[in-house]
């Protein structure tokens, strides 16, 4: 059973900007929640974790756009959770052997990447109807939204929770809000972020 | 005839009691606790108030500024909120972090959601657990009562870490250390008592969350008087007295039904005795009351009162 092909009609350059603003997967979708909330202790490790999420959602987003064509309706989401668990683990254990400390510090969510929702939703909203040029600049500015919301909020959370963004001291003698570290900080960045997110969309 | 022919419809009497009222009648009847916590912990406790009260009037006008609303200052909810939340402060606390509790009381607990009236938790409540979470070092630190700052502990952590009992007339008095307006029960029994006769507050929330606590505490210490606190200890001790009269009363996060509000006492008692007892933590009254908060739109729904002739 193919597929119809809904290939998209934008200028070339809109389909990696779109994913930084106006499909940004956190701040306007609200995908990928668990990483968000979960990794952003810190400025370094939200970076890491966006890098090793937009490594896994291009490649993949390569390789789906490639055999859009051979893979059958009925089994295509089967078919893309393999492509991304082989390319998670490709990352995971690239993680293992070159940066066991951020290894160390994402724990279990560098695997977890498999079920990261947007990657799937990306697959299926876009690389599997359309060519392999655009699908990846799709996958990369989808992933740069994604980098950019996690280290701002792994940005905000290491600021007001250690005085620090990228270990290094911004405001000397700042006492720790612990709280931002915790998970209820993440939800408390999260949530004012997306409002302010909002708000700047309003005066648009 | 314009103005002299007015047809409007019912309600023709118009109560007299408004926001801004009932508002000032929680003021007034904070007062005893305010003179006590300022009796007891000096100039400490105008340093917290003023900085808790900075932080909800500031928080409270730029919210309405950002929202473009008419300013809600005139109400007085934001000005009852800021000295709740200092009295429920340890005295020495530093005043940024009393004001950054301000902020996040109104801020966060209750602007966030639409103001008064929207809010789903109280917001001095949500600013002391906002600070709990974020200075837990500063917020467990307890002076004695005096011009001398002594470290001490609560009688509550004393009698859950030592099993030592303080003397019941101190924890009338209020001569212990605590928060800075919840160690005198009696200033605190005064001004609930004058909330609930001026019919501010409703006394079923109050009497059913004290008799809970009153008859749970009982049981256990019935059978290990050497362990477990008296029933008298635990009505006294710690901020269950500010707790009962002046945050469980909060009519916007506590039910509207009779019914409904015997089940939050009940509840909100439960929770206390079970945190004060067995859980982690020495005291449970904050916990307690946001908990049964959070329950309180569920209990609303379930005990909508069946009108005259009408079928459940």
């Amino acid at each position: 059973m193919e597929r119809r092909e809904e290939v998209s009609r934008r200028p070339w350059y809109q389909e990696y900007l779109k994913g930084l603003w106006e499909e940004n997967p956190i701040f306007r979708m609200l995908l990928g929640m668990c990483p968000t909330l979960a990794v952003t202790t810190s400025a370094l490790n939200g970076l890491s974790m966006g890098l090793a999420t937009t490594f896994v959602l291009t490649s993949t987003s390569l390789v789906v756009s490639i055999i859009r064509k051979l893979v059958p309706g009925q089994v295509r989401i089967a078919t893309f959770t393999v492509i991304i668990a082989t390319f998670v683990t490709v990352a995971d254990l690239f993680l293992k052997a070159k940066f066991p400390a951020i290894s160390k510090a994402l724990g279990p969510y560098v695997p977890l990447i498999v079920v990261n929702c947007f990657i799937l939703g990306r697959q299926e909203v876009f690389a599997s109807k359309n060519p392999t040029g655009r699908s990846i600049l799709d996958a990369l500015g989808v992933g740069s939204g994604f980098i950019f919301a996690l280290t701002l909020l792994g940005s905000i959370r290491e600021l007001l929770g250690s005085g620090e963004v990228f270990g290094h001291e911004v405001i000397p003698g700042w006492h720790p809000w612990v709280v931002m570290i915790l998970p209820a900080g993440a939800f408390l960045t999260l949530g004012f972020l997306v409002a302010a997110m909002n708000a700047i969309e309003r005066t648009k | 005839m314009e103005g002299r022919l007015v047809v409007a419809v019912s309600p023709h009497i118009r109560a007299e009691m408004d926001t801004r009222k009932v508002m000032m009648g929680v003021l007034i009847s904070l007062v005893p606790g305010i003179v006590a916590g300022v009796w007891f912990f000096r100039w400490h406790a105008l340093v917290l108030l003023a900085s808790c009260l900075a932080g909800t009037l500031s928080a409270e006008a730029s919210a309405c500024i950002l929202r473009k609303k008419p300013s809600t200052l005139g109400d007085l909810s934001a000005a009852v909120t800021g000295v709740l939340l200092a009295m429920v402060l340890p005295p020495t606390l530093p005043f940024w972090a009393a004001f950054l509790g301000g902020v996040v009381a109104v801020g966060v607990g209750k602007q966030v959601f639409g103001g008064l009236g929207q809010n789903i938790f109280n917001p001095a409540l949500v600013g002391r657990a906002f600070l709990m979470a974020a200075f837990p070092v500063l917020m467990t630190t307890w002076v004695a009562p005096g011009p001398e700052a002594v470290t001490v502990a609560t009688p509550l952590a004393l009698m859950k870490f030592d099993h030592k009992a303080t003397p019941l007339l101190d924890l009338l008095v209020g001569k212990v250390g605590g928060c800075m307006g919840e160690t005198s029960a009696l200033a605190l029994l005064i001004g609930g008592l004058f909330l609930v006769l001026k019919g501010y507050a409703d006394w079923r929330i109050p009497l059913s969350y004290l008799g809970t606590v009153a008859v749970l505490g009982a049981i256990p210490w019935a059978f290990r008087p050497d362990l477990y606190p008296s029933p008298m200890f635990h009505l006294l001790a710690g901020g269950l007295m500010l707790g009962a009269w002046f945050m469980a009363t909060d009519p916007v996060t506590t039910p509207v039904t009779k019914v409904g509000r015997y089940m939050f006492g009940i509840g909100a008692g439960v929770l206390v005795v079970v945190i004060r007892l067995w859980g982690g933590l020495p005291e449970g009254v904050m916990y307690s009351i946001l908990l049964m908060n959070a329950v309180t739109p569920l209990i609303d729904r379930y005990t909508v009162p069946v009108p005259f002739g009408g079928k459940r």
